[in-house]
């Protein structure tokens, strides 16, 4: 491990880290993404929960999520680290007058507020649904799918169905999915007016975030050619324009349809 | 004539001497070199490459400079470019011709044996700066490019972009930085020397301040090389760095340092015009436009309309005219004073009437867009097509020179020609060096600018930077060598030394004279009369009466000087303030010295042109009977010096009038 | 040219040494011509102080081209002043208005304390040339210039990222006050070119550990560096030296 070492020591290192993990996090974000989407199938959250348990159950996606962890962990406080080292390189006195609009865009200015901002709704994100959907008081729903013709019978089973584990199989001519019901938690939360300015916010931290972390992660990383900047910066806008305005459609969408 | 003035040139033939001395020189063995300490004061090319080299040869080296770093030495702002007798171009150059051609162009006024070794040389310095990977303009196939300068025929310039300099001298410095990184030469950035220490007649150290504590400093040296630039800023407005000045080199004079032909100025003919009372340096637009434009002014006097509405036929091309042959590319000092003919005549133009158009229309045109539409097969191209090709070429070439001419005038020279007038530049003068480049002071050396040695009476374009290197990389280290071979036995001298002790209070009491003057005018102002004195009355034109005129002149403003300066601030602190005045004292003394030695040349060559002494068309008329030889002034105290004169021998070269037509 | 004089207020950060604390003075200038340069506006203030009794401000300059790199004045809360691609003494008066108020500062870095007033020690940048900033070649060990062939296009960019002139504008106008685009803009001239090769990895590595000792900040890409530079020294700089640096750190032994 002593070659990467440099990932910890070196300001050149650090900052690759940093754009690994910040890359690795847009990976993440694509996925999340598409599970998310799930929340608009007009399922009664039968896909969604699917996906949820599916993300929490496979050993290899659980491995991953381990890693998930370790990597906002990594970014978030190694991004913290340099920010605060690099308030010091500017020394004890700051300009009395500091026109950074004139240089450089605001968003790259601001990484580490806009990473704040990203980092305590990751924490309120974790605690309102990875938490409730793993200890909580959750409901519980059981689908029950027909074979021959695909219908399905949705039933609410959270007061009777205490001792139960989620469990997926088939009996008789239905296939049975037993689940807590992350479905209707989030179709509930999102219900609540503040909830869903919250979110946008924090969707419109990550978009500000990657305008400026997109590119810059090539940069950091050595891929700036003039033949492929554009399609990077342009990538890299739409990305962070699309992604999180994916991630925002659903509280509005829940909120304007309740 | 004055044993001391033996310019030690080897004998024998020419082209042997360089090579006959640097094979029986005496050698220090690598051993001994460890023990040998050597003092660099400058960092411009000169002093980088030799403090570079000597490190690299094993002595122990202190190198000196005012500047904030060494990468700042006044060699980065040098422009077009550095000559060298490649022959890359194949047409017919050759170490010979380069030698032949920096003679004529110095007006038989500069040692032949120094000239010629410079040229030999000149072919290394282009291969060490390559191998430190110096980026000089390049041609398609990989090879180097070059381009031609004025006084010559060939094209033997070595050039990157409009900012040669910077590329060498960056080159030298990051050889110097090496060496500063391996511990073999201890750097002092903002640091002034101020004195030369001399124990038994020969240099043995300097005393320095540190400009930001204002302390003083005592360093010993085996030997001291003074690579410290030229003297231009004593005209005030020149195209030198602010902080450019002769404080060293004067120091070493009063020490018994003789002074060679202090009055040879260059005064460069292409340089943006003055623009106002408050005008603080002059900005040399490069030598190297000459190639691609061409200088005008209109034929009839005070024509005041705009340049692009002058008809050719209304024009008059008068370098072109006067000098057909050589044409825009005459040297310096020639094209300084038709510029000047011209505008006293009337004819000037621009807000002072002190200025001459250097126009690029028609290169771009023709020379530039012309190519380029033919490359690109485009028949039949029209103006704005032939300009816009055209301006893409020169922009290459030239770029951040019309950029900063913009800057400057807020007039776009691709569109509307340059204005432009002469400026001093360069001083050929400075420290008499024999052959081996030490001065009369035993173990004192000067090396670049510096010294005297070998432009004569006017330099060519681009052959200072070429000195610079020759002096640092390829001469000094042998011809210190050699004198260090004696000194091995000199075991280092303890600063407590009594003439340490004695040069540093001669400081101090000058420091303390400064600030205890508190009188009411700025240094500056005393820096600008002075230059307005030398630039009437021993500038582009010089006359008996002139002359003696300003000496009295320089004399009162000196007496003036130490009654009502006022210097702020103390020792102690960085106060610019009061190096500067150092350095404005030390011109006040030079340019009576400058004067009298304009006065005791009694004819015109190169850049001296006396008004007494010219032919009928107003060409310099030298008198090579009486006065062929180098004037170098001891100095005696107060204002009393003596000249001694070094008769220049020309056995390889027919002296001729030069002629450029 | 020749238009009206134009009355100026100056805003100018007053320190008399690198121990003391500073404060802004506030200087008023009547007669500032339009075509004047504005360190010699500053000129006209020093007289003015000079001749009033006052200490006159210090400042660095020197060539006053644009080219020594030694001028280095923080003008309205942007190094070298308002316009892009110019040094200090490049600025002309001409970009100010009639009455506008200037502030100027120095170059505010940990690793460029400052001297006096608005001069600061950039010593930080010798260092780090001095740590692998050339090509180990002493002198008389050169062939010949034209064996070395290079393509123009390489020769071309390798003097662009070489016309640095080290001034810390870009230092002076990063939020994390980095030296990246400095330091890279030499790494890329060497190991673009042949003759730096041969190095290459070890200089990456001495450079950068040189610029981290010294207190630098790190690269955030704010791009803020290249767009105040002077010598407009491109970003793609930077992404080269990064290239290289992580190339050297997994290759080299
Ligand atoms: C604008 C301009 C353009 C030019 N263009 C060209 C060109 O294209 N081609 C060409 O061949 N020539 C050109 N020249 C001339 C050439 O640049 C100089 O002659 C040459 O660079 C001088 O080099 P140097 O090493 O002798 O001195 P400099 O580069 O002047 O260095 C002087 C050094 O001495 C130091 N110093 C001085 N006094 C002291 C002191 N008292 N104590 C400590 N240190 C001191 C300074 O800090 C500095 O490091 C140009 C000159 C100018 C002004
Ligand atoms: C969705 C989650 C996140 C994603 C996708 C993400 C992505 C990125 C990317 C791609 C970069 C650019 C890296 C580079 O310039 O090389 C970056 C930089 C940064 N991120 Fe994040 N990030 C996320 C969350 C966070 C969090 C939670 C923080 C912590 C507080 C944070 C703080 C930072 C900081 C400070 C930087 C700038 C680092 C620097 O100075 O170079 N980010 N991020
Ligand atoms: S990169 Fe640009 S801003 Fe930075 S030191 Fe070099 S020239 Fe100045
Ligand atoms: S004074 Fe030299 S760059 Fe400004």
């Amino acid at each position: 491990m002593k070659v990467l070492q440099f990932l910890f020591t070196s300001s050149i290192g650090r900052k690759v880290l940093m754009a690994l993990t910040g890359l690795f996090l847009i990976l993440f974000l694509v996925i999340h993404l598409m599970g998310n989407l799930q929340l608009l199938k007009h399922d009664e959250g039968y896909a969604f929960n699917k996906y949820a348990w599916f993300m929490t159950s496979n050993p290899l996606i659980k491995t991953v999520s381990y890693l998930l962890y370790a990597t906002i962990l990594l970014h978030a406080f190694k991004g913290l680290y340099l920010v605060f080292a690099n308030r010091k390189a500017r020394g004890a006195k700051s300009y009395g007058s500091y026109n950074g609009n004139a240089n450089s865009h605001w968003t790259s200015r601001n990484m580490g507020i806009l990473g704040t901002l990203i980092l305590a709704f990751i924490i309120g994100h974790m605690s309102d649904f990875w938490w409730e959907y793993k200890f909580g008081d959750i409901p519980w729903t059981k689908y029950e799918t027909s074979i021959t013709d695909e219908s399905t019978m949705v039933t609410d089973i959270t007061s009777e169905n205490h001792g139960v584990h989620i469990r997926m199989g088939v009996a008789g001519d239905k296939e049975v999915f037993i689940t807590k019901d992350l479905y209707k938690e989030t179709v509930e939360a999102f219900e609540e007016g503040w909830l869903v300015a919250l979110y946008l916010l924090a969707m419109a931290a990550i978009a500000f975030h990657l305008w400026h972390g997109f590119s810059s992660a090539f940069q950091t990383l050595g891929m700036n050619h003039p033949r492929w900047n554009p399609l990077i910066n342009g990538l890299g806008k739409a990305f962070s324009i699309l992604v999180p305005l994916g991630f925002a459609i659903i509280p509005l969408y829940v909120y304007l349809l309740k | 004539m004055s044993n001391k003035l033996d310019s030690k040139t080897p004998a024998g033939p020419l082209a042997e001497k360089w090579t006959q001395y640097r094979s029986t020189v005496p050698l220090v063995n690598p051993a001994n070199k460890r023990n040998l300490e050597v003092i660099v004061v400058g960092t411009g090319l000169a002093g980088a490459s030799a403090a570079a080299t000597l490190a690299e040869l094993g002595y122990k080296v202190k190198a000196f400079c005012f500047q904030d770093s060494p990468r700042r030495a006044h060699s980065i702002a040098a422009q077009g470019g550095i000559n060298a007798a490649k022959n890359y171009q194949n047409d017919g150059d050759s170490v010979y011709r380069l030698f032949y051609d920096t003679i004529k162009g110095g007006d038989y006024r500069a040692r032949e044996g120094n000239v010629y070794r410079l040229a030999e040389v000149s072919v290394n310095i282009i291969d060490q700066c390559v191998a430190q990977g110096v980026p000089f303009a390049r041609e398609y196939g990989g090879t180097l490019s070059n381009r031609s300068f004025g006084g010559t025929q060939v094209q033997r310039t070595f050039y990157a972009a409009g900012q040669t300099g910077q590329q060498l001298l960056l080159g030298a410095y990051s050889a110097l930085e090496r060496q500063v990184g391996l511990g073999n030469v201890k750097m002092y950035a903002r640091h002034e020397m101020l004195d030369v220490v001399t124990i038994d007649g020969k240099a043995r150290g300097i005393i320095a301040r540190n400009l930001v504590s204002g302390k003083l400093e005592r360093h010993f040296g085996h030997a001291v090389l003074l690579c410290t630039g030229g003297y231009g800023n004593v005209f005030y407005l020149s195209t030198n760095a602010m902080g450019s000045n002769v404080t060293a080199a004067w120091k070493a004079h009063r020490k018994g340092a003789y002074f060679g032909n202090p009055c040879f100025t260059q005064i460069h003919p292409t340089c943006i015009p003055v623009s106002g009372h408050y005008q603080s340096k002059l900005t040399l637009m490069s030598e190297s436009l000459r190639n691609d434009g061409r200088i005008w002014v209109p034929k009839q006097i005070d024509d005041k309309r705009h340049p692009n509405d002058i008809p050719e036929e209304e024009r008059d091309y008068y370098l072109e005219r006067r000098y057909p042959a050589f044409g825009n590319l005459v040297p310096r000092d020639i094209a300084s004073r038709a510029a000047k003919e011209r505008c006293d005549a009337g004819y000037g133009v621009g807000p002072s009437k002190m200025a001459v158009y250097l126009d690029f229309a028609y290169n771009l045109k023709n020379k530039y867009g012309r190519a380029e539409a033919s490359k690109l097969g485009i028949d039949n191209p029209d103006d704005a097509t032939l300009l816009r090709l055209g301006r893409e070429v020169v922009k290459e070439k030239y770029g951040n020179l019309f950029d900063m001419y913009k800057q400057i005038t807020n007039e776009d020279p691709y569109e509307v020609p340059m204005r432009i007038y002469p400026a001093v530049h360069y001083t050929m003068g400075g420290l008499w060096v024999d052959y081996e480049l030490m001065t009369t002071v035993p173990g004192l050396y000067a090396l670049g600018e510096a010294n005297f040695s070998d432009h004569g009476a006017n330099r060519l374009g681009a052959s200072a930077l070429m000195q610079g290197l020759a002096d640092g990389y390829f001469v000094a280290p042998y011809t210190v060598g050699s004198y260090l071979s004696k000194e091995i036995h000199t075991k280092p001298i303890n600063t407590d030394h009594e003439a340490f002790v004695q040069a540093e209070q001669a400081v101090q009491a000058r420091l303390d004279q400064f600030l205890q003057v508190k009188g009411t005018k700025s240094v500056e102002s005393y820096h600008r009369e002075l230059g307005l004195i030398m630039w009437d009355k021993c500038g582009m034109a010089r006359s008996e009466a002139g002359l003696k005129n300003a000496i009295q002149e320089i004399r009162a403003l000196r007496d003036d000087f130490y009654k009502n300066v006022r210097v702020p601030g103390g020792q102690f602190e960085f106060n610019p303030e009061l190096d500067k005045a150092g350095r404005v004292a030390d011109f006040l003394e030079l340019g009576e010295l400058m004067c009298l030695d304009a006065l005791d040349r009694n004819e015109s060559c190169g850049g001296h042109f006396r008004e007494e002494y010219q032919t009928e068309d107003g060409e310099a008329l030298r008198d090579d009977e009486a006065y062929r030889y180098v004037a170098a002034w001891e100095y005696k105290g107060g204002s009393d010096w003596s000249l001694h004169k070094e008769a220049l021998e020309y056995e390889n070269i027919k002296i001729a009038q030069r002629s450029y037509k | 040219m020749g238009s009206e004089a134009m009355k100026i207020n100056l805003k100018v950060w007053r320190q008399p040494n690198s121990k003391a604390e500073g404060k802004f003075e506030t200087y008023q200038l009547n007669e500032v011509s339009p075509d004047m340069s504005f360190l010699e506006m500053f000129d006209v203030l020093n007289e003015q102080l000079i001749t009033d009794g006052g200490e006159p401000v210090a400042f660095d300059h020197d060539c006053r081209e644009g080219i020594c790199g030694m001028c280095s004045m923080f003008i309205n809360g942007r190094p070298h002043g308002p316009k892009q691609g110019i040094t200090t003494c490049q600025l002309h008066m001409r970009s100010f208005k009639d009455g506008d108020t200037i502030v100027v500062e120095p170059w505010r870095a940990q690793s460029f304390p400052v001297i006096k007033d608005l001069s600061v020690d950039r010593s930080a940048f010798d260092r780090i040339i001095a740590s692998g900033g050339f090509v180990s070649v002493n002198t008389g060990n050169a062939v010949d210039a034209n064996s070395i062939l290079i393509p123009k296009d390489t020769a071309d960019e390798a003097f662009a990222a070489a016309t640095c002139i080290g001034c810390g504008a870009c230092v002076a106008a990063c939020k994390n006050s980095s030296a990246m685009l400095f330091v890279s803009a030499k790494v890329s001239q060497l190991s673009l070119l042949p003759q730096g090769k041969a190095e290459r990895e070890n200089r990456v590595i001495a450079m950068v550990d040189q610029m981290d000792k010294e207190g630098f900040g790190s690269c955030t890409n704010t791009g803020a560096c290249s767009a105040e530079c002077p010598k407009e020294i491109d970003l793609s700089n930077i992404a080269r030296m990064n290239r290289e640096y992580v190339r050297a750190k997994l290759v080299s032994k």
